[in-house]
């Protein structure tokens, strides 16, 4: 059984071994100062326990590492990049010959993208409307590669959005909302 | 309130996620969850049909229960069915759902696929991005299957919009990746390219990537894109900051755009057309004069950006590897970044370098850097950035600063962090051997090494210094002066007492004059700490106390003595009892003669690629390390093995195959098919198809080819001669031309007959020779290395089966016809795992080999001397010692040349003078040969004269690589 284990954890790490030839970015993640996962955009294909054995070993790292500290490390063969916003620290990971810099720009304007839409963005925003923090990301980044550098052009796709659900919403009663019904 | 409250309604989501946030404890949370999931199933599971909303509301919860980190196992067939809701709002939340969820469930998969159909159908240009996203965020094989055919039209349909075709480039790029038999090409990949010109930058940014893609697989499909992407670029380097509008990041117009078109232009080689060059190195130099340029803000966003294209810059020129000019400007730049107090500029400074440094042209710029590398090692803060440092430390080492940074690298050591001391160590022992000019220095290193981090000193490098030591006797004395000083510090690591036991069992005898190292010190000091060690170093120290018996007659009684006591002979340990009884009985009954056979000093280990180096390249990946060195091996110096043990492997290996071959491993190689009938066996499983041949230099400097082929030709033309390519019929394309390092191979043999002239991971050619006057016999020695069996078609020469690990030899006479100067070449072939393997190398046949040595007096030296003085008679070199200068290892090399050394000729007693004559069948070539050591300078001054000029000229060639 532990064999069993073993040679499956082994399997997945060939497969995102193999992986790295192609996608530029692998994922990316949003955790807060306490080690929270509040986002997560896999652009490899990973088993969940996979997933889930990364988060923890990087949210560690990540964490452990002093503020003065340079934004990018080596891990697996991957690298990190990360930078740290008020509570919350975004993460991506790329492959070793990609640009780290330009990388931590891409999180730098994802975070302005962020903080335009909510007006001033705070780490609630993204917990109670993390829907939303899934549909700016989609615009900006698809695939992992840069879909769409303009902020003004990006927001104007979520902002039409919104206004497809505005007409589409009809005011309910709060009982209802509250799921009593 | 945010904007995003206006219109979303899911207030009961909220209430939820709050909950969630106030729980206590993980239980309590979870406690939570389950009331929900049980609520929501059966909402979901109820009579009453729920709407849209609800839908959407129950969905949104699960997804974030699941993005919680709990499991999901239900919710999947209502997530698909808000997917073909009319309502917007409704469909991006199945979508969402699918995206994050989505498992290979194939009823699913279809109902999915059917939805995002539709979708693509819609023309509404929302419905048709949302279902895009959905494909590149799942990106599944049968995602793929179903749309990579639709997807390229979309993309080049002249009526798509904009931000479809955005979604329809990246979408496609996630397919190929995930299928590219799926994404075929066609009519549609020309106007892909040409998404390049857009007007769109947002279109661009996102084709790139695409292109890029595609290029990597098929670049002559997409060559024009380099033009392309070189005009978009030029463009762009060359606005202004405000010309991009929204595309300008912080006075830095479109940054992404510019890194995805140096990085696509990284694909291909430098553009041929000038005019596209011309203009590539301008944006290059102007992106160069712009790191120089004030900053137009104080923003990190700025500056971030803007290296950004630098870097990405730096890596295009590199990736060039043409323009001096610009990689000595690179180097520069990066230079002024190793000082920059952005700790995140330094890292990549340093990491850049670290591939300049393997440029020939930026090499020595790199090196001035040296200082600021070693004081980064020394004191930054961040481990990342100090291993970035050390791994450039190693990629700009050479001969010429080796003991410089050893230096450095051994005492950071000291304190290095624990994650990096293995790699640390594996680099120190691979710069110390590589660039070990005197051996001392080597032992030297690698004793600190262990001393330094016994912990993270591997097999492998301890193992290699005693192959080292075992293989070069000048440095035997001294490693064994070394070890034993070493070992008397009163704790030393267990490391150190294995190397010691070994060296000293081996070489003690070399310092047992000095009565403070007397055999019997030796033993005590070696059996002091004995009892400190694991199993192995126990099993290891007893071998060397036999081979003491043997070295040190008079330690017999003290060594049996403790043999024989109850801890060893008794000892519970099966390998340490065995060793002792065995040990023991040798010792008692074996006659001096036998036991000094049997416990013979170990022969000199077999050359091999390092044992190191093959494993920091597999820590590291084959990217790590500069391809020079890759190639390089380790060929300078001293021999190479892995050990007794492996050589032990290798034989039962060998022994086993030859009692069962494995014909499904056999392969054909037979290089025409009258040969098979020849050669015998009609299941003629192949391998050795060897003929040599006289290169068609040898021939142009008037070598009779057939004089070195005589015994390779079959005395009659009978049917075997088919395998053997005539010289003078063999056309060039179908043997390789010589390895790279044939030349420094032959230089090897120069001095000696005897040794391993080739080895790679299937094939050893071992060499043996003599020579007599203008005649010299050779036997090839074709060692299989690998273990499966080899059948040769060859009959003649060579014997017909290579068994697995087996040799056979071939022996060639030779005739020296007149003097030559180019040696000739020997091409092997054969099948290995279907893959045709050809060799060329060059044969260790030198003029010198037909040397007749001379004795002769001082007078009559000299006076020979004065009546060969026509310049053209006389060859000189002045050239840097690269061995050493040692006395008696000079001497062996001259003696081994083959002339006469003649002792009280020159006045000077430092100088050498030889004498000799070469012996061709059309002439005798008198030469004389004087050689002038400058010790002070490490300099040689080598003159030869001869009657003959092109004798003289290539025999001072030949001697000037040798000492």
């Amino acid at each position: 059984m532990s064999n069993n284990v073993l040679a499956k954890s082994e399997w997945v790490e060939e497969e995102l071994f193999c992986l790295n030839t192609g996608l530029k970015m692998q994922f990316m993640l949003l955790f807060s100062r306490q080690g929270k996962l509040r986002l997560q955009k896999w652009y490899v294909p990973l088993s969940d326990k996979e997933k889930k054995k990364i988060t923890r070993e990087l949210v560690q790292t990540v964490l452990a590492r002093k503020p003065k500290m340079c934004s990018f490390l080596e891990w697996r063969d991957l690298k990190i990049v990360y930078k740290r916003y008020a509570s919350l620290y975004f993460c991506c990971a790329i492959e070793n010959q990609d640009n780290e810099l330009i990388t931590l720009e891409i999180i730098h304007r994802y975070v302005e993208l962020l903080d335009k839409y909510f007006g001033s963005v705070c780490e609630l925003d993204i917990i109670f409307n993390f829907e939303k923090a899934y549909f700016i990301l989609d615009e900006f980044l698809l695939g992992g590669e840069a879909q769409e550098t303009s902020k003004k052009n990006v927001l104007k796709a979520i902002e039409q959005a919104d206004l497809l659900q505005e007409e589409a919403e009809t005011p309910r009663s709060v009982l209802e909302e509250i799921g009593l019904t | 309130m945010p904007a995003v409250s206006k219109g979303d309604g899911m207030r009961g989501l909220a209430v939820f996620i709050s909950d969630i946030r106030n729980c206590k404890s993980k239980e309590a949370e979870i406690k939570r969850i389950n009331k929900e999931l049980a609520n929501i199933r059966s909402k979901f599971k109820g009579d009453k049909a729920l709407d849209g909303y609800s839908k959407k509301k129950y969905v949104c919860k699960l997804l974030f229960i699941f993005l919680l980190g709990h499991d999901i196992d239900f919710g999947h067939m209502e997530a698909v069915n808000l997917l073909s809701s009319n309502k917007y709002t409704e469909k991006q939340i199945g979508y969402l759902f699918i995206s994050v969820l989505v498992n290979s469930n194939s009823e699913l998969i279809r109902l999915i696929n059917n939805a995002i159909k539709n979708d693509l159908a819609s023309r509404n240009p929302t419905f048709m991005c949302l279902a895009l996203h959905c494909i590149a965020n799942v990106g599944s094989r049968e995602m793929a299957e179903a749309f990579a055919g639709e997807i390229p039209r979309i993309l080049v349909a002249g009526d798509t919009m904009d931000s479809v075709k955005q979604s329809a480039a990246l979408c496609l790029l996630r397919l190929y990746k995930t299928s590219p038999d799926l994404v075929v090409m066609g009519e549609w990949t020309s106007r892909v390219v040409h998404l390049l010109n857009d007007q769109h930058m947002g279109v661009v940014t996102a084709a790139i990537s695409l292109i890029t893609c595609l290029s990597q697989k098929n670049p002559d499909e997409f060559k024009t894109c380099v033009s392309l992407a070189v005009s978009r670029l030029s463009r762009i380097v060359s606005s202004a900051s405000t010309d991009l509008q929204d595309y300008t990041y912080y006075f830095v117009p479109a940054p992404w755009l510019s890194c995805k078109l140096l990085r696509l232009l990284q694909c291909y080689p430098p553009p041929e057309d000038g005019a596209v060059k011309g203009r590539l190195v301008e944006c290059l130099e102007t992106i160069l004069n712009k790191a120089q340029e004030p900053p137009k803000s104080k923003k990190v966003q700025h500056s971030n950006a803007k290296n950004a294209i630098l870097f990405e810059a730096i890596s295009l020129i590199i990736h060039y590897d043409s323009e001096p000019n610009l990689l000595v400007r690179a180097c520069n730049q990066l230079g002024q970044f190793l000082q920059h107090r952005e700790t995140n500029l330094r890292y990549l400074a340093l990491e850049s370098m670290c591939t300049l440094a393997s440029s020939e042209f930026s090499h020595e710029a790199v090196k001035t850097h040296i200082e600021t590398v070693i004081n980064a090692l020394k004191t930054e803060r961040d481990v990342s950035v100090r291993q970035r440092a050390a791994d450039l430390l190693y990629a700009m080492c050479d001969r010429s600063n080796a003991k410089q940074i050893v230096a450095e690298m051994l005492s950071y050591l000291e304190t290095a962090d624990y994650s990096i001391r293995e790699e640390m160590v594996l680099k120190v022992a691979i710069l110390a051997e590589k660039y070990a000019v005197d051996y001392s220095w080597y032992v030297d290193t690698i004793l600190n090494l262990i001393r330094i981090a016994g912990d993270y000193v591997s097999e492998e490098v301890w193992y290699r210094v005693i192959q080292i030591v075992i293989n070069r006797d000048d440095v035997q004395g001294y490693a064994a002066k070394t070890v034993f000083e070493a070992l008397q510090a009163p704790a030393c690591h267990e490391n150190m007492v294995k190397v010691g036991g070994y060296i000293l069992g081996e070489f003690g005898n070399l310092i047992a004059g000095d009565p403070r190292s007397s055999p019997l010190v030796q033993f005590n000091l070696l059996h002091s700490k004995f009892h400190l060690c694991s199993v192995p170093t126990r099993a290891l120290l007893l071998s060397a106390y036999i081979k003491f018996i043997n070295l040190f007659p008079e330690t017999k009684p003290t060594i049996q003595e403790v043999l024989r006591s109850d801890s060893q002979i008794r000892n519970s340990d099966v390998e340490l009892q065995q060793r002792a009884v065995e040990y023991l009985k040798l010792s008692s009954i074996a006659s001096t003669d036998v036991l000094a056979t049997v416990l013979e000093e170990m022969p000199p280990f077999p050359e091999r690629e390092s044992s190191i180096l093959a494993k920091l390249k597999k820590k590291k990946g084959p990217g790590a390390l500069p391809v020079s060195e890759l190639e390089e091996g380790k060929r300078e110096g001293g021999g190479e093995l892995n050990g007794g043990a492996d050589r032990g492997n290798d034989m039962s290996a060998a022994a086993s195959n030859a009692s069962t071959p494995s014909p499904s491993t056999d392969l054909l190689g037979l290089r025409s098919a009258a040969a098979i009938g020849s050669a015998g066996p009609s299941t003629g499983s192949l391998l050795v198809d060897v003929f040599s041949e006289a290169g068609p230099t040898a021939l142009s400097s008037g070598v009779n080819d057939e004089g070195f082929l005589r015994d390779l030709e079959p005395p009659t033309e009978s049917s075997d001669s088919l395998l053997i390519e005539a010289p003078g019929e063999s056309d060039s394309e179908d043997s390789a031309p010589p390895l790279p390092e044939s030349d420094e191979l032959l230089n090897k043999f120069v001095c000696k007959n005897n040794g391993v002239l080739f080895e790679n991971q299937l094939l050893q050619i071992g060499i043996k020779s003599e020579y007599r006057q203008n005649l010299g016999r050779m036997y090839l020695f074709y060692g299989n290395k690998t273990s499966v069996q080899f059948l040769n078609v060859q009959t003649k020469p060579v014997e017909p089966l290579v068994e697995g690990g087996a040799q056979v030899q071939q022996v060639i006479n030779i005739e020296c016809l007149t003097d030559f100067s180019e040696a000739p070449l020997l091409n092997i072939k054969f099948r290995y795992g279907g893959a045709l393997q050809n060799i060329t190398l060059k044969l260790p046949v030198t003029i010198n080999k037909f040397f007749q040595p001379t004795e002769m007096a001082s007078q009559d030296f000299f006076q020979r001397w004065k009546q060969l003085n026509l310049p053209q008679q006389e060859a000189q070199k002045i050239f840097k010692a690269s061995h050493g200068m040692d006395i008696e290892l000079l001497k062996t090399k001259l003696l081994g040349l083959g002339c006469a050394l003649l002792e009280n000729v020159d006045p000077n007693p430092e100088n050498f003078v030889c004498a000799g004559v070469i012996q061709t069948k059309a002439q005798q070539v008198g030469c004389l040969l004087r050689l002038e050591p400058n010790a002070q300078a490490q300099m040689y001054r080598l003159t030869l004269r001869s009657s003959k000029d092109t004798v003289s000229k290539r025999l001072c060639e030949l001697l000037a690589e040798q000492f």
